[in-house]
């Protein structure tokens, strides 16, 4: 018997850490201008010790101020939408489910349109008006979760086959509500929001939603990763868990709203991102197993990770153009989510 | 100060002062489905008294349908009586806390499907579970129990080995060593015997009634293997349509009329040289 212990997870996320350090940094380098690895160190320090202003190029500018934040833009929505995956798979006892495919995304970006014509029609300060996208989005995938699992529910069992289709369902459903919607925008308003909802991390978004993400990030995945331990039991079936001694009601109520905030907040970021909160806890699950205390920071780091170089292609691959990191990600992954699904069945 | 008024623990909360060897007593415990409040219910399970004591195993015996697996659900919590109590050590079952119940009651169910594959010893662990709160990472005495569990059924060899590449009867052996990690009081089992083969069963019965005397135990088997009820059981209930039809050693609930009655076939009973019924089964024709 060799159980998880807090060493071992340490190491092992000390190990995705580095790989994604590394990542950041070949990101930082990758772009139509070109740093030097010396000084890309040097102006990174100056950023950490707050002296910005030392920073003498301006190519130092474009890396500080345009490629940094994008990455850890990034970093934040990755995780989030892995750990929303992890959760989902735990909760739906689906190894396929993930806010992409159940329509949670959908259901978040149709409640960040809603909040942004809702919020053109009210005058409001510009610091309340930027979270109303986040809350409208955290609302639409809420509800959606809700609806998508009680679609799923035969005879108090989650059935699921029933439960995916529902979510396939929902999605369509909810991408006629967001074309629709899309007719009452105009112009300039309606091209952005053609490329933010195929995934997009090229906007400059305000430092707030930053630190609003970070936050909402750590407050959400911490609440989750208290029930990582349940969540383990959670996989054999409630029944069964609840005689294990897992608190099922409130373990489910916490993985809820803690994986709708998860979405909600990425979403409002940079739209419908696919793929990454289905197949990163795939791939860590195949590496580390399906151990949730194991999984949950496993699949934030992998996610951080995916996104990351997913984005640099994005931006380099038809560079001076760039694609969205949306398809980047649908790109890749489809197939590989076809490979996963067929090694299974066998 | 110690004048002053003490409020009473609601009864649910408070132990009863039983005799102090009965362990779980079940006091005129009934229950009933229903799809709709105001129709009439479709199954029935009419109030019936037992108790139990330490080290005893009690058979719950009846065809399909007779409310075995209702009243199972009852005693381990998972649903209210509709009327009359299940006490555990005094405490009603229903009423505990999830990680309390499961510290008390452990549930050897049907085979549990599993959507990732583990190893055998990562599932014996989960025995441990409540004991912790929240997050929890196993402690060196957790590690000691579940590989005492797992030699208590005699499976440590299987410990590496994957939950789903294991044979039918050493997965039911890992079940139980998972519930033996629970260090339980009342020890259920769901059908245990049924996928397994005679020996495998005969095999689980004996390790059984051995830890219900080493352990001291309270086991309560849910079966419609009549010959292993009356071979290892100290205690029958037996059910049928949701009635209790009675309660005893097996050697007075084994009556030749009563289990025609019950199991619809003509059968034969004799007892054995060891004070204990069996039951052969004729063909109708």
């Amino acid at each position: 018997m060799r159980p998880l212990t807090l060493g071992r997870l340490l190491f092992r996320c000390g190990i995705l850490a580095v790989i994604l350090f590394v990542v950041v940094v070949i990101a930082l380098k990758m772009g139509a201008v070109q740093v030097s690895l010396y000084g890309l160190g040097r102006d990174l320090i100056r950023v950490l010790l707050g002296q910005s202003s030392a920073i003498s190029t301006d190519y130092g500018m474009i890396v500080i101020d345009i490629r940094l934040p994008r990455i850890l833009l990034g970093i934040v929505v990755g995780a989030s939408l892995s750990v929303a995956g992890a959760s989902f798979q735990a909760l739906l006892r689906n190894p396929l489910a993930d806010p992409y495919v159940l329509g949670v995304s959908s259901g978040a970006a149709v409640g960040a349109i809603v909040a942004l014509i809702i919020e053109s029609h009210l005058a409001l300060s510009p610091e309340l008006a930027g979270l109303i996208t986040p809350f409208g989005a955290f609302l639409g995938a809420a509800l959606t979760i809700a609806a998508v699992y009680f679609l799923g529910r035969r005879d108090g069992q989650i059935d699921s086959s029933t439960l995916l289709l529902g979510g396939i369902i929902t999605a369509s459903f909810l991408s006629a509500i967001i074309m629709f919607l899309m007719n009452t925008l105009s112009g300039s308003n309606l091209r952005g929001t053609v490329f933010w909802l195929m995934g997009d991390l090229s906007t400059p978004q305000p430092r707030s939603l930053l630190f609003l993400l970070s936050f909402g990030f750590l407050v959400a995945a911490g609440a989750i990763y208290t029930t990582a331990s349940d969540l383990n039991l959670l996989l054999a079936g409630e029944k069964e868990a609840m005689h294990l001694g897992v608190d099922v009601r409130r373990v489910r109520i916490v993985v809820y709203l803690a994986a709708s905030i998860l979405t909600g907040l990425a979403v409002s970021a940079s739209g419908t991102i696919g793929y990454v909160g289905l197949l990163v806890p795939h791939i860590m699950r195949l590496i580390f197993g399906a151990d949730h205390r194991m999984l949950l920071p496993a699949s934030a780091l992998g996610g951080a990770i995916a996104i990351v170089v997913a984005d640099t292609l994005a931006r380099t691959v038809v560079a001076p153009s760039e694609v969205s990191v949306g398809a980047v990600t649908a790109i890749a992954g489809a197939p590989l989510f076809i490979y996963l699904l067929r090694r299974r069945m066998t | 100060m110690s004048s002053l008024p003490r409020t009473p623990l609601p009864s649910s909360e408070q132990p009863r002062a039983a005799s102090s060897d009965v362990r779980l007593s079940v006091e005129q415990a009934s229950y009933a489905y229903s799809s709709n409040p105001s129709q009439a219910p479709l199954f029935t399970l009419e109030a019936l008294s037992f108790h139990a004591k330490p080290g005893e195993i009690v058979a719950i015996l009846g065809p399909n349908a007779c409310g075995k697996s209702t009243l199972l659900k009852l005693i381990s919590g998972a649903l209210e009586p509709l009327s009359g109590r299940i006490f555990l050590n005094g405490f009603v079952t229903h009423s505990l806390p999830p990680r309390t119940r499961a510290q008390r009651i452990a549930l050897v169910q049907q085979e549990s499907r599993l959507l990732f594959p583990s190893r055998v010893w990562e599932f014996v662990l989960q025995g441990r579970h409540p004991y912790g709160s929240g997050l929890r990472f196993e402690t060196e005495d957790d590690v000691i129990i579940a590989t005492n569990a797992l030699t208590q059924v005699g499976a440590n060899h299987l410990s590496d080995r994957w939950m789903d590449k294991i044979s039918g009867g050493e997965k039911q052996r890992v079940i139980l060593a998972r519930a033996l990690a629970q260090q339980p009081l009342l020890l259920l089992l769901d059908e245990p015997t049924l996928h397994l083969d005679i020996g495998a069963q005969v095999d689980l019965l004996h390790n059984l009634r051995r830890l219900a005397a080493e352990n001291r135990y309270t086991v309560l088997v849910v079966t419609h293997e009549l010959n292993l009820a009356g071979e290892y059981a100290d205690q029958v209930v037996l059910l049928q349509k949701g009635k209790c039809l009675r309660v005893g050693p097996p050697s007075t609930v084994f009556q030749r009329e009563l289990l025609e009655q019950v199991f619809q076939a003509p059968l034969s009973v004799e007892m054995t040289a060891s004070g204990r019924p069996r039951v052969t089964l004729f063909s109708n024709t």
